[in-house]
């Protein structure tokens, strides 16, 4: 996998055919959470700090378990905490490690005008290249998830890059190493998904989770990132989860049909114009003509 | 005011009038280049095939810092320009005759126009373009500018304003390029009017009749 991996299948902003694109015989990768058993001890917080070397940020006490409100340009990896009154009286404490969720169809990779800021790769990770970055954040605009954040220094937007440095080379990502509990899994999309599908089969038999489900909404194609939940269709309760998401209508317009229309039309504009003129010329000056005839000069 | 116009070689040596003053020029050229600015970085930004735009001045991120600030200098420019050129800009009983028969103009069949006064209606359709334009590319432009000031629960404008900055944009794109058509190629008289200040008499006879001969009333009188 090494090397080929990073191959590039998708890069922003750009005109023309991308090298890697459908070449690829590779495995895309995915990160499994469990949130059954994930503790939220905020191992895979600090790992993403260690590895991608962020200072540990100030923290914000809610009343809650969380460490902060949301992610941060400086840091990608934020366990959601909330505690859900369910329908009999009891309490469900939900906690799901959020960060980038790497889909199929990234809307921040659509949106982006700048040429190769964002990437995928043919593994399926979706990269940001700060140095293309020109801090428009129309990626912010583009993803449902609303993961890129904007650094107000160097006007450069972050995200989790799901360690592209570390399985590049063959390892997992720092968070996937971390996990005490053995709640994040890590590998080839149809492992993780044969794995995530023994997992909810097992809550539906062994536990009173019996809606419980695999999320890797297919409005984006799926993601490279998929949890198993105890019910599959309460995603909101998960930190604000959308329950399908999509990536939003007038940016596929916008990146779609009017590029089109508007760049014909200027073109077709131009055309138009030229023919004009070679049809009917220009306009008389007035000299010599106030009360003659026609417009020939 | 005279004296500060400037001369340029003449198509003729025709007698000329004064159609700008040099306010008016000095107005029009600080639209016209700033919206130029805009136009290129922001066609840079509008489609990949044009982001090679933003390499030649300068790269993506020079281009996304100065956008902006030349987008607010050319509202300013169109809010001056507004409070100049406002009063002309009135549709009048002529335009709709001139709008019944905008074939015949487009046709170049000029002498079956009727007479129009400074601005005809097409001219004065591009102006409000320009005007409505401004307001929408500013109002959704300030919201691309300062993404980061938008919290979280209101991402979902940001999509909406895009749309906006872009239809916006492409309209007044429209009418740019009528404009430049009509000003450099069509009425070679007007472009060199808008930079020396001064149009031949009888070509103001011809397009604006009503404006020439107000004016060279206005002239008799004064002297």
């Amino acid at each position: 996998m090494q090397g080929d991996t990073l191959k590039i299948k998708a890069i922003s902003g750009h005109a023309g055919t991308v090298a890697g694109e459908g070449v690829s015989r590779d495995y895309d990768v995915c990160k499994l959470i469990d949130t059954t058993t994930c503790i939220g001890c905020k191992a895979c917080e600090v790992a993403c700090l260690e590895w991608n070397g962020y200072e540990f940020r100030e923290t914000t006490f809610d009343n809650t378990y969380q460490t902060m409100p949301d992610t941060a340009w400086n840091y990608w990896n934020l366990i959601r905490f909330n505690e859900r009154p369910n329908e009999d009286g009891t309490i469900s404490w939900l906690m799901r490690k959020d960060q980038c969720m790497h889909c199929a169809d990234p809307g921040c990779l659509m949106a982006c005008p700048a040429d190769g800021a964002i990437v995928q790769y043919a593994n399926g990770i979706v990269d940001f290249n700060q140095e293309h970055c020109i801090g428009c954040q129309y990626c912010v605009t583009g993803c449902p998830f609303d993961i890129p954040k904007f650094n107000p220094v160097t006007k450069k937007v972050h995200k989790c890059t799901l360690c592209s440095d570390r399985v590049g080379v063959g390892l997992e990502p720092a968070c996937i190493k971390s996990c005490p509990t053995g709640c994040l899994h890590f590998g080839s999309k149809d492992d993780m998904k044969i794995l995530a599908e023994k997992r909810v089969n097992q809550l539906h038999e062994h536990s009173s989770h019996k809606n419980a489900g695999v999320y890797d909404p297919q409005g984006v194609g799926g993601t490279h990132v998929m949890y198993i939940l105890h019910d599959k269709d309460k995603a909101a309760d998960y930190g604000g989860l959308p329950q399908d998401p999509h990536i939003p209508l007038l940016v596929q317009i916008w990146k779609g049909p009017m590029k089109w229309i508007g760049g014909l039309g200027i073109i077709a504009g131009i055309f138009g114009m030229a023919t004009h003129f070679l049809r009917f010329g220009a306009k008389g000056s007035g000299e010599n003509e106030v009360s003659a005839e026609g417009s020939a000069k | 005011m005279s004296t500060r116009d400037v001369s340029l070689p003449k198509a003729s040596s025709e007698p000329e009038i004064v159609r700008y003053t040099l306010t008016e020029r000095i107005c029009h050229w600080v639209n016209g280049i700033s919206y130029v600015y805009c136009l290129l970085t922001g066609l840079a930004l509008f489609t990949p095939m044009l982001f090679w735009i933003a390499a030649v001045l300068g790269g993506g991120a020079v281009v996304r810092f100065w956008h902006p600030i030349v987008g607010v200098l050319f509202v300013a420019a169109v809010y001056w320009m507004h409070s100049i050129w406002q009063k002309d800009m009135k549709t009048t009983e002529n335009d709709l005759k001139w709008k019944a028969q905008i074939k015949d103009y487009i046709e170049n069949n000029d002498q079956k126009m009727p007479a129009q006064g400074k601005y005809n209606f097409g001219q004065k359709q591009f102006f409000w373009i320009m005007v409505y334009g401004a307001i929408g590319l500013l109002l959704s432009g300030l919201f691309l500018w300062f993404p980061e000031m938008v919290g979280r629960s209101w991402h979902w404008i940001l999509p909406i304003m895009i749309f906006i900055h872009e239809v916006s944009a492409l309209a007044t794109i429209a009418g740019f390029m009528i404009h430049v058509y009509m000003g450099v190629f069509q009425e070679p008289e007007g472009f060199r009017g808008i930079i020396s200040g001064r149009v031949p008499a009888s070509w103001a006879r011809k397009y604006h009749r009503l404006w020439s001969d107000q004016v060279s009333s206005e002239s008799k009188t004064r002297k």
